[in-house]
């Protein structure tokens, strides 16, 4: 009953004039609250799920993109430099959904398990690591014996050019690995992507002899920045520092603009997918997924389309990776472990297989989860420790507690549950994938003739 | 000249013999049946065809040249499409789009042109969906173009099949047991269909039936096959006398009773 109910509300709220009055409300409310609480978790999940409402809710296009466009562009900058901490949750928001979207053509298009996707995160990441370090000077030193007064190879702006080198060079990776390994099916192709990935891990631990290449486990550091001209940051300054109430640092400036990187690359993944995926290509991968056999026989290329999907799929990672190691200036291969793999896939599969939202949902839902709310709290149960309260009626010192009991320790558990619980209720995901409705009526009408 | 023509084919699986040397062939715009009993080596043999099994020995030859080491895709891009003998849709993409996925060896679309949606690229797509409409009217579906394949009702799933097997446009239609688990009428439907698919479009139609109304009704030739070997070949009126067949159908005591009625 309630169910029903509740869904019936929801469409009475997406007639007319009320989702315009709920988007506007929903996002004023979400501003106004990090605009005063900036250290309220409440508050910035209010903000985040704003977007939501600006997704689900019918209403004019014009209207949504100019919306979306000021919560992106204006609210998000503004509130994400007053706590610098917002700004790094959504940053990650944007890299786990652009990683989410690229591995969302392999695994939810063309139905290829990839267990291994970081790999093409690390090499992005690697390829700017050591063109934009000192790296290259000190290849015949061994990690940790370099000389501390060593050139840069390249100038921090050569940057740009490494986004779109990361494409090709990532996408050349995926051919790579992919050409022995998309013979296989299923089960197989899932194992040997699982093994290819710590391959490429274990090469960045271990590609620190005979050369020096990757630094070994200690990762590399100091990556460069492009350069970020004074003049932006007094502009900024100067057109929103009343709004944001404290002069804005470099620093800070660079958060913001790695934001805005991110937030441009996947528009552009955004488009490129959903391009494809109503095209040749993406019903090619689609019809692999729903059937290999028929799909061959109607003379869709197997190879071919599979090693599209897996160059595409490790493109948007590399690019993903260039932009981690410039806004980290540190690398190490900890960031592309195994489970981190499983963690994007878990994203993919929370959203939707297969759903370009549910991508970005599932991204979204997952990083909030690990690093606001788990350690939100976290935060709250070391707080009540060090309190003198005490639960009543059973009695229990909040100080007695143990301090095992650590909700960010249980995110695996928690992930474990959510997924568990999420095939058995809603197998299709959060946003389930749904295939384009054709207006045929008028061409139904015009083969009648 | 012979549209498709094996020599000597063989397949074999471990130490069974699937198909055995069958030399076969198929003149344009014929109806072709292929019968026998189960595990005879029919669909081996159109597997071999179609390029899902290499042939172990022996030639295939399509159009004036060989199929021999082509992959499937590249022998569908050839003129040969097909349907299967279990109902192998994509299940999860609708009845336009499984009709255009048909259509992929004709769409000349880059991935440029996709990408920017340039004229070329929408002017084909459209003509694309036009035709899969016409396509699916043709074979009697209506009003079903944005339904989920999976949701079709079971004579749909097979007409829809054939559908997206024409969309190829191929000079060879394999159909691999098209009018199974189908009521006499729809059996009499598809039977129709088949031959207006000759006649309209001159394609040349390959198929494998149990059901002998169709078999007979229809085909201009037959050719039997038993144990993976070719046992007799003929027009439906040779097959219906030809005791091998009855043999390899109904058993040798079959034929000795049948011999023993005509001596009475």
């Amino acid at each position: 009953m309630v169910p029903l109910f509740f869904k019936q509300l929801l469409e009475k709220l997406n007639r007319g004039f009320w989702p315009y009055a709920i988007i506007l409300g929903h996002t004023t409310l979400g501003t106004a609250l990090v605009y005063t609480t900036p250290r309220s978790n409440l508050a910035f999940l209010t903000l985040i799920t704003s977007f939501f409402s600006l997704y689900w809710f019918r209403a004019d296009t014009r209207f949504k993109i100019v919306a979306g466009v000021l919560l992106a562009l204006v609210v998000i900058p503004i509130v994400g430099v007053r706590n610098i901490f917002y700004l790094e949750v959504i940053f990650q928001i944007c890299l786990f959904a652009a990683l989410a979207l690229g591995l969302n053509i392999v695994v939810g298009f063309a139905g290829l398990l990839d267990l291994g996707y970081v790999a093409f995160y690390a090499v992005g990441a690697y390829l700017w690591a050591f063109f934009g370090s000192q790296q290259y000077f000190v290849l015949h030193f061994a990690p940790g014996t370099q000389p501390s007064n060593l050139p840069f190879l390249l100038p921090g702006d050569a940057f740009y050019l490494f986004l779109f080198l990361a494409i090709i060079v990532a996408a050349l990776t995926g051919i790579l690995l992919g050409l022995p390994v998309l013979r296989l099916r299923g089960d197989y192709l899932a194992i040997v992507t699982l093994g290819f990935g710590e391959v490429i891990r274990v090469l960045a631990n271990n590609l620190d002899k005979p050369l020096n290449f990757t630094n070994g486990p200690q990762g590399i550091t100091p990556i460069q920045r492009p350069t970020m001209p004074q003049a932006v940051v007094d502009g900024f300054n100067d057109l929103l520092g009343g709004l944001i109430g404290h002069p804005v640092s470099t620093a800070d400036m660079y958060n913001v603009m790695f934001y805005l990187f991110a937030l441009a690359v996947i528009i552009v993944i955004i488009f490129v997918t959903r391009r494809l995926d109503d095209s040749k290509i993406g019903r090619a991968w689609t019809a692999v997924r729903e059937d290999e056999t028929a799909a061959i026989a109607m003379g869709v290329p197997l190879v071919r389309m599979k090693l599209a999907a897996f160059a595409i799929g490790a493109s948007f990672a590399g690019v993903m990776g260039v932009l981690l190691a410039a806004s980290r200036t540190f690398i190490s291969p900890e960031s592309f472990s195994f489970m981190q793999s499983i963690g994007v896939l878990s994203m993919v599969i929370l959203g939707g297989s297969g759903s370009i939202p549910g991508a970005i949902l599932g991204a979204a839902t997952v990083t909030i989860l690990n690093l606001q709310i788990l350690q939100g709290f976290s935060l709250y149960l070391s707080e009540l420790r060090q309190s003198d309260a005490i639960i009543p009626l059973i009695n229990f010192a909040w100080r007695d507690l143990s301090t095992q009991l650590d909700p960010a320790k249980y995110q695996r558990l928690l992930f474990g549950l959510i997924l568990i619980l999420m095939m058995i209720f809603r197998p299709g995901g959060l946003i389930p994938a749904k295939r384009r409705k054709r207006k045929l009526a008028s061409v139904e009408a015009a083969a009648e003739k | 000249m012979a549209l498709l023509e094996t020599i000597n084919v063989v397949k074999q699986f471990g130490g069974l013999t699937a198909v055995n040397k069958v030399n076969f062939r198929l003149e344009p715009g014929q109806i072709v049946s292929i019968i026998g009993p189960n595990g005879a080596g029919k669909t081996t043999f159109f597997n071999t065809l179609t390029g899902i099994y290499s042939p172990d020995g022996g030639e295939v030859n399509f159009n004036g040249r060989s199929l021999l080491k082509l992959r499937p895709d590249q022998i569908a891009a050839r003129g040969i499409s097909r349907t299967f003998q279990n109902i192998r849709l994509f299940p999860d993409m609708s009845v336009v789009e499984n009709i255009l996925v048909g259509m992929h060896v004709h769409l000349r679309q880059s991935p440029l042109a996709t990408l920017l949606h340039l004229k070329g690229f929408k002017k084909e797509e459209a003509d694309a969906e036009n035709k899969a409409v016409e396509l699916m009217h043709y074979v009697g579906l209506r009003d079903v173009g944005n339904e989920l394949a999976k949701n079709l009702p079971y004579g749909a799933q097979r007409r829809l099949e054939i559908a997206r097997a024409l969309a190829a446009e191929p000079l060879l239609l394999l159909l691999d047991e098209p009018a199974a688990g189908m009521n006499p009428q729809e059996t009499e439907d598809v039977t129709r269909l088949f031959r207006s698919i000759r006649d309209d479009m001159g394609t040349t139609i390959l198929l494998i039936e149990h059901d002998m109304r169709v078999v007979m009704n229809i085909s201009e030739h037959i050719c039997v096959m038993d144990y993976g070997e070719k046992i007799a070949e003929g027009t439906p009126a040779e097959i219906r006398a030809n005791p091998r067949v009855i043999e390899a159908y109904l058993g040798r005591g079959a034929v000795a009773g049948q011999h023993e009625e005509k001596l009475q």
